[in-house]
């Protein structure tokens, strides 16, 4: 799964995106973000405040509580602050 | 209908030119600019960079554009938005909405810059003169102000 990242959580996860297998307890947005954070210590600093962070699948917003199905891309970002 | 995400700049009469081009059924274009501001104090603003999630930018975009046109009797509409480093003074988005009275072309510009703020994956880092940098904040006006949209209040 192709998993992006932007803003200040790209900064703290140290690359923009991450292409990982992820395991099969992993159905929600929400669920993933709890697994990156066991997958080092840049992820634990990244998803440290989870709630503050929102979500897109294949590129259109989603809730943490949205599962991930098939979608070919998730990304992770902060408040969106343009305009 | 269209938008752009670019790094250059742009050239407001030339864009409203080109949205009015062979068309005389607008009466009315209502445009929005933003500018970086520079900053208070000396821990001004030298520069800003605008972080974007290509392709999802341009869709949500898009989104934020159907709407209006949905919602309001528009005849056509306009989003541009830069990216890239920015200095403060610089344009930043552009936002024009043409109609055949001027109500609908002020309230959807102003609808389209209201679900842009709240919706469009941008992200603005301010570098300081100081040589600090910061990623702005999301504003709780920005989410009102979206929300007032469907609340009603209208």
């Amino acid at each position: 799964m192709k998993i992006c990242y932007f803003a200040w959580v790209r900064e703290k996860v140290g690359r923009s995106e991450d292409v990982l297998d992820v395991p099969g307890h992993v159905v929600t947005v929400g669920d993933l973000m709890q697994w990156l954070k066991t997958q080092g210590a840049e992820y634990e600093a990244a998803f440290a405040q989870a709630k503050v962070i929102r979500a897109a699948l294949d590129r259109a917003h989603v809730k943490h509580d949205a599962a991930i199905g098939s979608a070919r891309e998730v990304a992770f970002f902060p408040p969106v602050t343009g305009g | 209908m269209a938008v752009r995400v670019q790094e250059a700049d742009f050239d407001i009469a030339a864009e409203m030119k080109l949205l009015t081009r062979g068309r005389t059924d607008i009466g009315a274009i209502a445009t929005f600019t933003g500018l970086v501001r520079g900053g208070a104090e000396g821990g001004g603003i030298a520069e800003m960079t605008l972080e974007h999630y290509p392709g999802m930018t341009e869709d949500e975009l898009a989104r934020v554009e159907a709407e209006a046109q949905r919602r309001f009797d528009v005849q056509a509409t306009l989003i541009i938005h830069r990216v890239g480093a920015l200095k403060p003074g610089d344009n930043i988005v552009l936002v024009m909405a043409a109609s055949r009275h001027r109500k609908a072309a002020f309230e959807a510009a102003e609808f389209l810059m209201d679900y842009l703020k709240t919706r469009a994956p941008f992200w603005k880092k301010e570098q300081k003169a100081d040589g600090t940098a910061e990623w702005v904040d999301a504003r709780e006006s920005d989410t009102e102000a979206e929300r007032r949209w469907s609340s009603g209040a209208r």
